[in-house]
């Protein structure tokens, strides 16, 4: 399998480690147990299209949200994480 | 003894090179062959017929194809180390003194006792292992399986490591190219002329595939002046690439293609410092697959006695290598190509008895051939051969409307039609679609970026082969962005083609389909019968295609004859799923050099080769080799060593790399405010040039690391992790940066490699220090006071990071210099510590102190652990958010009966404690329902002069005194141990502060 970094170009996957579904979103500080419980044990394993988290470790380190079809292996989007990327400049 | 001299030899012709004779052995018999010619060729030039024997029957075996679909001729290849078994005959290159045996037969080919199997077919029927070899278990291990085994071997593996070297590689190109015959070297011409960058493979040893036996004019040229003027063109071409002897074996996901290279294996040994084999990663946009066409057997009682051949295979000996399998061939076919072979054996001077021809009409001009050559054609099917070990006697032929008659002949050359080769183009779970009008599955789709082309895609003829090439070769190219002249396209006519599908001719006797397993059209009819009807169970039930040649001359006849005792059609029947490699590919390829001691990397510390020249001892820590303990001269044991060492410290001074530890530089205006929410405690709140012990959570609440973090300026943290899981925090860090916490400005950077760290321990510490560090830095208790963090100046300048910080307990420092000053920093303080004793010690010294103190490391941080089981419960924070905050307040990781961190001591202090053992209350008979914890380390405390320990024990804190049993039913110990504070060593802690 090949991923195309957005910072790195195409690499093999051996360059990447794979983390699982990127839908969760950590729930604020006073969510609750319920809802951290959540996003900690409950994850889809969804036979199709899926959005993944992977970590360019053998690269740059950026962690990246790949869309990928977990049936045919096809990568249709890879996109930076939120913070992946150069340092906030000016912020 | 010596063989025949080429007796099958014909005297002109052939691509073999006359002028290199090649001697060789063949079960201890020495022949010639020549260069140019394969074992299997060598063989057959020198009569020999019989090759080995079969692996359930032990039926004799001679040599069916003259490629990498052979099942029966498997040789033990080379021998000693070199030893490879079951190599195919019809691939080994011939080469001056290769040795070869037959596999399979004891005590000798020709008398073989285990072919005694035939006798009781019966019972070796489809199942047979499944429906026998049932009860009792144990027999399985003691009697069944060492007799299986033992009886249906094949070849032996060498029993000494390999000593040849293999590698792997990658590759990257436009167009990859599987296979040269004339698809493959259009594919490879058109796209070469368009500017692609090609690899072409070829898994034979020269160009040309089929057309170097079948000839035939392309342009107005001969084949063999055309391939050579194609193989020239291809050459001069800069970005084209011919791989020989490398077959394209997998597919994988994104335009990955495996390939094996055989680079050495012609030779009787790798030249110095070559491979033998190489194992490439190809990276294409595009993949031709022009791998060819497998003519495949018809089925009859005897087909697999030695003399039966491909037909195709029989035109190769003949006219590739000039030699003849028989002197009197018959031909049995279906279909029109199968005549070729015999035009071939006619020109090369063979009789030709008869030929056997299913289908109803015969063309003209075959009539006359047969006219011309004497010989009957007779409309019907083989029914039975007739022949032993020593070959093809003679054939039944059933005649159609009933008649029978008799052909003598001392070899048959046997063609039942072609299947493409859909292996490379089925692998993602493509499933070949059926072809009635040349009765052979073709590729239907293929994996994204693949195409295949010529025979491969049932593109049977020459001009439509050499068409179909070259026109997927640019396609591909164009696609990859290639448009560069693609000149004129090679032409050439097509054969006719004619064919009445037979499979299996009804007889009595054996008729193999799977001739590697043994596997009989009656053990795919008893399948049917029993219920094994579909193609998947009809495999695994009968192996049917399950041996190392991946069924490439039987899945297909074995599922037509299916599909006609279920009454179905063969599309209906369906194929299994093809699977990857095409070619047997030796698992020494896939590790490369990553073996022995190139397995894993191995990383060594800044202080490696001094402690090297100091003869300590190493132990393997995850990647790293670090200094266990340094022996030194009259010492004897290993725990000598390691006290003397700890004493040495504790009395004076001593020092370890640390340099392993992960270290991270955590940078930034929000670089607090990070770490606030990665550690359970307060980082925000750490004073410019102080140190602080961090532990950080999973999300689940669990303990998932631990260590120092100092902040070097109101912008700049260093962090520190454990040796094991430097990586995954790095990792975990940095998804807590960008996914988590992206609003937040802070910067993380792997300083590991950078900083080479060393703990100076011991009450003689700062006296060590002043000689190295500059004289206006304040090391004093006030200057420098416990847990003071900053850079230092040493003498002569360099500028060093040094930490109060003590693992031991002792008056420490951990000094930081640039790694690549670390081993002279280590000879430095070696001379500047003489005076003082100074002593080198290792990570046992180090494990020794860290229990003593009670301080926790991997065997307590064990992935099951909260902060409160390891008494670290208080530095979680209530003030803010962090990993793990909400999930480790759960009810179970809370309750009050968890097993905490305690310390353990046997009551009879000349015991030794060991690590595993479990903790029972006394009294209590051991078992599951009072197992209370288990130690997790021990020592031998200097200090204490006895064994301690660590243990996780149920409420262990609150039942401190008291004295429980240590069960270790490992080594038969049980025995009285008492729960103790867990800080056996100056608990107040007045060492490491003074
Ligand atoms: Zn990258």
């Amino acid at each position: 399998m090949r991923i195309v970094c957005p910072f790195c170009g195409e690499r093999e996957l051996g360059e990447y480690t794979y983390l699982g579904d990127a839908k969760p979103q950590r729930p604020a500080a006073d969510a609750g147990e319920d809802a951290v419980y959540d996003y900690v044990y409950l994850r889809d394993n969804i036979a199709g299209v899926m959005s993944e988290h992977w970590y360019h470790g053998g690269g740059c380190r950026a962690w990246l949200k790949v869309t990928r079809n977990t049936l045919t292996h096809e990568i249709s989007a890879v996109e930076p994480t939120a913070g992946a990327g150069a340092a906030k400049v000016g912020v | 003894m010596v063989g025949s001299a080429q007796t099958h030899r014909l005297t002109s012709g052939g691509l073999i090179d006359r002028s290199t004779p090649l001697s060789f052995r063949f079960d201890g018999k020495t022949f010639t062959g020549f260069q140019g010619d394969t074992l299997a060729s060598a063989l057959v030039a020198n009569g020999v017929k019989l090759v080995g024997r079969s692996f359930k029957y032990h039926r004799p075996r001679g040599i069916l194809t003259a490629g990498s679909e052979e099942p029966n001729a498997l040789v033990e290849l080379r021998s000693g180390a070199r030893r490879e078994p079951n190599t195919k005959a019809t691939t080994a290159e011939l080469y001056e003194g290769l040795e070869a045996a037959s596999q399979n037969r004891w005590p000798s080919l020709s008398f073989d006792v285990m072919a005694i199997n035939q006798l009781f077919a019966p019972i070796f029927v489809a199942g047979f292992y499944y429906k026998t070899f049932m009860w009792p278990a144990k027999f399985w291990e003691a009697i069944y399986e060492p007799a299986i085994r033992r009886a249906a071997g094949l070849g032996r593996a060498a029993s000494v490591p390999d000593p040849d070297h293999y590698d792997k590689a990658w590759a990257h190109c436009d167009v990859v190219i599987a296979g040269s015959g004339p698809a493959g070297l259009t594919a490879a011409l058109a796209a070469g002329r368009s500017g692609a960058r090609v690899i072409l493979c070829e898994e034979d040893f020269v160009l040309g595939g089929r057309l170097l036996a079948d000839g035939g004019m392309i342009d107005g040229l001969p084949a063999a002046e055309w391939i050579a003027r194609t193989r020239g063109e291809l050459a001069a071409m800069p970005d084209v690439r011919i791989m020989t002897r490398t077959t394209l074996f997998g597919v994988y996901d994104g335009g990955t293609y495996g390939a094996i290279e055989r680079v050495n294996d012609h030779l009787p040994v790798p030249p110095e410092h070559q491979v033998r084999q190489r194992l490439w990663r190809i990276v294409a946009k595009r993949c031709l697959v022009a791998a060819g066409s497998i003519e495949r057997p018809i089925v009859f009682a005897g087909n697999d006695t030695p003399g039966v051949m491909m037909a195709s295979a029989m035109r190769s000996y003949i006219s590739r290598y000039a030699a003849t399998p028989a002197g009197r061939i018959a031909l049995f076919t279906n279909n029109e190509d199968g005549w070729r072979t015999v035009e071939t054996a006619i020109a090369a001077g063979l009789q030709v008895a008869a030929v056997i021809d299913a289908r109803p009409d015969v063309s003209p001009a075959h009539r006359s051939l047969a006219s011309k050559g004497g010989f009957p054609v007779l409309n019907g099917s083989v029914s039975a051969v007739d022949g032993g070990k020593n070959g093809v006697r003679k054939i039944a032929v059933s005649l159609t409307g009933g008649a029978r008659a008799e052909v003598e002949a001392d070899g048959l050359a046997v063609s039942g039609g072609w299947n493409p080769a859909v292996g490379l183009t089925s692998y993602h779970r493509g499933r070949p679609k059926w072809r009635d009008d040349i009765a052979a599955f073709v590729p239907d789709g293929a994996p994204p970026g693949m195409v295949a082309a010529g025979a491969a895609n049932g593109a049977f003829g020459l001009g439509a082969c050499l068409r179909e090439g070259f026109e997927a070769g640019a396609a591909a190219a164009q696609d990859a962005g290639r448009s560069g002249n693609i000149g004129s396209m090679p032409v050439a006519d097509d054969e006719a083609f004619s064919l009445t599908p037979l499979w299996h001719v009804a007889g009595k006797g054996k008729a193999f389909v799977d001739q590697q397993h043994d596997v009989t059209a009656s053990d795919v009819e008893l399948a049917q019968r029993e219920g094994f009807q579909s193609v998947e169970h009809l495999k695994r039930y009968t192996t049917l295609g399950m041996a190392t040649d991946q069924g490439k001359t039987s899945n297909v006849a074995g599922l037509a004859i299916m599909a006609a005792v279920t009454g179905k059609s063969i599309p209906e029947t369906g194929t299994t799923i093809y699977r990857p490699p095409y070619v047997p590919v030796a698992i020494g390829a896939f590790a490369g050099h990553h073996r022995d001691e190139n397995f894993h990397a191995t990383r060594l510390t800044p202080s490696h080769h001094w402690a090297a020249e100091q003869g300590a001892v190493f132990v393997d820590t995850g990647l790293w080799k670090r200094a266990q303990w340094y022996p030194r001269a009259g010492e004897t044991d290993w725990l000598q060593s390691v006290t003397r060492e700890v004493k040495a410290v504790r009395g004076g001074v001593g020092f370890c790399d640390v340099s392993t530890l992960g270290k991270i530089d955590v940078h930034g205006p929000d670089a607090g405010a990070f770490l606030d929410r990665v550690y359970i405690n307060s980082f925000s709140s750490l004073a410019v040039g102080k140190a602080r012990y961090g532990l950080m959570l999973r999300e689940d609440g669990i303990v998932y690391d631990d260590g120092t973090t100092s902040r070097l300026a109101e912008d700049h943290y260093f962090l520190t992790t454990t040796t094991a899981k430097a990586g995954p925090v790095m990792q975990h860090l940095e998804f807590c940066r960008q996914v988590l916490l992206p609003e937040l400005d802070v910067q993380l950077t792997s300083v590991s490699d950078q900083w080479a760290q060393f703990s100076i321990a011991g009450p003689k510490t700062r006296d060590l220090l002043k000689e190295i560090v500059d004289p206006a830095e304040d090391l004093s208790n006030e200057g420098f006071p416990f847990m003071g963090a900053r850079e230092v100046k040493l003498s002569g300048g360099i500028k060093a990071r040094l930490f109060r910080i003590s693992f031991s307990g002792e008056m420490a420092f951990e000094i930081s210099v640039p790694a690549r000053y670390g081993e002279a920093l280590v000879r430095n303080l070696m001379i500047a510590g003489k005076p003082f004793g100074v002593t080198p010690y290792g990570t046992e010294a180090l494990g020794v102190m860290r229990i003593e103190k009670g301080h926790v490391a991997g065997p307590e941080l064990n992935g099951t652990t909260t902060a409160a089981d390891l008494g670290l419960g208080k530095m979680m924070s209530t003030k803010k958010d962090f990993i793990g905050r909400v999930m480790a307040g759960r009810e179970a990781l809370t309750a009050p009966n968890r097993q905490v961190v305690v310390g353990i001591k046997p009551t009879d202090k000349a015991r030794r404690l060991r690590s595993g053992a479990h903790i029972i209350p006394k009294g209590e008979v051991p078992g599951p329902d009072n197992d209370q914890g288990y130690v997790t380390s021990v020592c031998f405390s200097p200090v204490l002069d006895q064994w301690i320990g660590l243990s996780l024990v149920e409420r262990g804190r609150e039942r401190i005194g008291e004295i429980v049993r240590a069960h270790d039913p490992l080594r038969g110990e049980e025995y009285d141990v008492e729960l103790c504070n867990s800080v056996f060593y100056d608990p107040e802690g007045g060492r490491q502060r003074g």
